[in-house]
């Protein structure tokens, strides 16, 4: 499954980043990188973005990138 | 030569806290060459040899942004004599990133963890020994909003300095020859995590476990699915009323901060520009020497005046978002509506301002994170309309549409100026940045309760920056349209000077008035291409609605002394006196001045000026005269402004080519859609 289709509460452990270019370096620098543990949040009132935790923080992303990053649920 | 110590660190890690205390008031703000990313200077108050510079805020050293750029090359090119990397303690996993990255430039460095108070309250304790050894710098504990740990902080970079301490090497880099960017930051992590495993205890509770904190309660309200949106809103309200709104929380008469204090300086500054005139006068100061002071330079210096307590009010209130934490869900909410546009959520506020002045909104875009969110933002805010076009809308209403349609009509302005800001914003976006798509890769920081020393500091500096870098814009302009509307090319003959006994011209016979019967015949096909609308436009360009005064003085033949005192004599004494005639006796050399400020901008005479109806024909014509004055440059406090914001002429007439041009092409369209209809 992806990180876009977490439900807000669930937890899942990344497996790979399917985001190529710019983006990628950008996740990346940010800490989702393979094995780490995020947890979703929530959703934004409009549907999108995604409110994450991850590594101690808390990092807004879009549905879009979110549905390039390979998860499994925790 | 003073030694350079530079600052950095992740956004909302405290870096600017950090530099506001060790520099204290002693700060010059000036920017990177070519972007618009602001480059901060600071003398440390105790020890003047040394220079602090701050550095932008950034996560990684990899050059994808701006800001990036500027630290990686001002790091590895001008090799400060120590970097202080600022740490936000409560998310140390993510901030020893870009310290990993600044410690393999092999730059001497100290580690500042910032926002221990924090720490300790979520039970967690650091042990810096240890982190000091793993990584081979100074690591020091700090509580900088408190300025706790300053003085040990700049202990340990004299030390660094003094010793050429420099970081060792770490093992993970050393593994193999090259190794691409991507495995690089995935060892990094996992450097990072099994450090974090050393350093860190977590007392009491279960490791691992996320506990809520009292931020992660309020956000649960802030941006709850249902409650986000309304609370927004009243946010967004309480910063839009207490800057521009005349009934601040819907009490009539009660003026917000804002206004109150514009009314207070405009007062003032009322009182000064009699108090010079009437000595000039007593002095006997020639006619153009009069009028180029007062006309010229102190009503120039007036529209810079005017405009500080509007930005110093609406300064303080951002900054107060900003700091708080508040803006970054300001983005969170509003992004999936600003993304369509080619922007992202943050644009939403500098937009929403430009609806009551144009000045503050274009210094706000300096909040949003991209390069080209800013320009274009930038750009987009001259098309809003702002508190000072209203005039002339409503002018223009009561004087071609029927009552009924007055709320219509304006309605349609709001609905112009948006879906013209949205079109122009997706066609730069195709055109100049090939549909490139802003990354959102948001952090949502902790709520914090900013400190006034900060939000102060902020607002200040705003003010500053517009003092200095539009004063001269505004200046030079308004000085410009003075001489232009004040004399004609026989100002200086002398059969001039014989016949009028001065050396000024009347407005309509005016070298402005010249060049406008020049230019009129570019707006024929707009529907108003005669001189005087024409002529109306320039100035509106010192003031907007300095259009309706213009177009009152050249269509002077409608408003002669008969017909104003003819028109005010259906009032009683009451109604004169509520208008500002002393006494509620009416006077004809303040007749002109009441007319035009509290009749024509109004909209309250609809026989008003009735001669316009031969140069601006029907509905259709009118509707595109006030979309041109609408979408045309914006005055010259927001071009100077936007010159800030764009930092250099090129990109400044750049967008205000857009701005002509989008005004002309929607002028034509709604001119040649008027005449089928009406």
């Amino acid at each position: 499954m992806t990180l876009g289709e977490l439900r807000p509460g669930e937890r899942a452990r990344v497996l790979s980043i399917g985001t190529q270019g710019a983006m990628r370096q950008r996740i990346l620098d940010m800490g989702i990188t393979p094995k780490v543990e995020i947890q979703l949040i929530k959703v934004a009132p409009l549907g999108d973005p995604l409110d994450l935790s991850l590594r101690g923080y808390n990092l807004s992303l879009r549905r879009h990138d979110a549905a390039l990053i390979e998860v499994e649920k925790l | 030569m003073s030694t350079i110590i530079a600052l950095a660190g992740n956004p909302n890690s405290g870096k600017t806290t950090v530099f506001n205390a060790l520099t204290g008031s002693r700060q010059h703000v000036g920017n990177w060459p070519g972007v618009t990313v602001d480059k901060k200077e600071g003398i440390y108050t105790k020890d003047t040899s040394l220079t602090v510079l701050d550095l932008p805020g950034t996560y990684s050293l990899n050059p994808f942004s701006a800001e990036e750029i500027i630290t990686r090359t001002y790091i590895v090119e001008e090799k400060p004599a120590c970097v202080i990397d600022v740490l936000d303690g409560t998310s140390l996993e993510r901030n020893l990133y870009l310290a990993l990255q600044i410690l393999e430039t092999g730059v001497p460095t100290v580690l500042a963890i910032n926002m221990m108070d924090e720490v300790r309250e979520k039970g967690e304790s650091i042990d810096f020994k240890r982190l000091e050894a793993e990584l081979g710098v100074a690591v020091v504990p700090l509580e900088a909003r408190k300025g706790k740990g300053l003085d040990e902080l700049m202990r340990e970079v004299r030390h660094t300095i003094s010793t050429n301490r420099r970081p060792k090497k770490l093992p993970l880099y050393t593994l193999s020859g090259s190794v691409d960017e991507d495995t690089l930051a995935d060892r990094r992590y996992s450097f990072i995590t099994s450090l974090v495993e050393q350093v860190v205890a977590r007392s009491g509770k279960e490791s691992g476990a996320v506990q809520e904190n009292r931020s992660d309660k309020l956000d649960k309200i802030l941006t709850h699915r249902v409650f986000a949106l309304p609370v927004f809103a009243l946010v967004m309200y309480v910063l839009f009323a207490a800057t521009f709104s005349e009934s601040f929380l819907f009490i009539p008469g009660l003026s917000s901060p804002g206004v109150a204090l514009a009314t207070l300086v405009e007062f003032l500054w009322g009182t000064f520009t009699e108090f010079i005139a009437s000595g000039l006068l007593s002095l006997g100061a020639a006619d153009w020497a009069y009028s180029l002071v007062v006309d010229g330079v102190l009503e120039g210096l007036g529209a810079i005046v005017g405009f500080l307590p509007l930005i110093l009010v609406l300064y303080l209130l951002m900054s107060f978002l900003e700091d708080s934490g508040y803006m970054a869900r300001v983005a969170f909410v509003m992004d999936r509506i600003f993304r369509r546009f080619g922007l992202s959520g943050r644009s939403f506020i500098p937009l929403l301002m430009g609806f009551g002045c144009s000045v503050p909104a274009i210094m706000a875009t300096r909040t949003l994170d991209s390069e080209k969110d800013r320009r274009i933002t930038t750009l987009l805010c001259g098309f809003m309309p702002c508190g000072a076009k209203l005039p002339i809308f409503i002018m223009f209403v009561s004087l071609f549409f029927a009552e009924g349609n007055k709320t219509v009509v304006l309605f349609f302005v709001y609905m112009l100026s948006l879906a013209v800001s949205i079109l122009v914003s997706l066609v730069i976006n195709r055109i100049a940045y090939k549909g490139q798509v802003s990354n959102f890769l948001m952090e949502l920081p902790q709520y914090r309760l900013p400190t006034l020393r900060s939000v102060w500091i902020h607002g200040y500096e705003k003010v500053k920056g517009f003092v200095q870098k539009a004063g001269t814009v505004i200046l030079a302009a308004t000085i410009l349209i003075w001489a232009l509307s004040n004399f004609s090319l026989s100002s200086f003959t002398a059969e001039h000077r014989a016949e009028e006994g001065t050396i000024l011209s009347a407005m309509d016979d005016s070298l402005l008035a010249s060049v406008g019967k020049a230019i009129a015949p570019v707006f024929k096909p707009l529907g108003f291409g005669a001189w005087r609308p024409t002529v109306g436009i320039a100035t509106g360009w010192v003031a907007k609605e300095m259009v309706v005064v213009t177009l009152a003085q050249l269509y002077s033949e409608d408003v002669s002394e008969e017909y104003l005192q003819e028109y005010f004599s259906s009032m009683d004494a009451d109604e004169l006196n509520e208008l500002g005639f002393g006494e509620g006796v009416y006077d004809s050399d303040l007749a002109f001045g009441i007319y035009t400020e509290s009749i024509l901008m109004e909209g309250s005479d609809t026989n008003a000026l009735s001669s316009i109806h031969a140069d601006i024909p029907n509905k259709g014509a009118a509707l595109a005269y006030m979309a041109f004055n609408l979408l045309c440059m914006p005055c010259f406090a927001a071009v100077g402004a936007m010159k800030r914001e764009l930092k250099s002429w090129k990109r400044t007439t750049g967008a205000i080519a857009i701005q002509m041009g989008t005004a002309y092409v929607v002028a034509l369209l709604i001119n040649l859609l008027g005449s089928l209809v009406w």
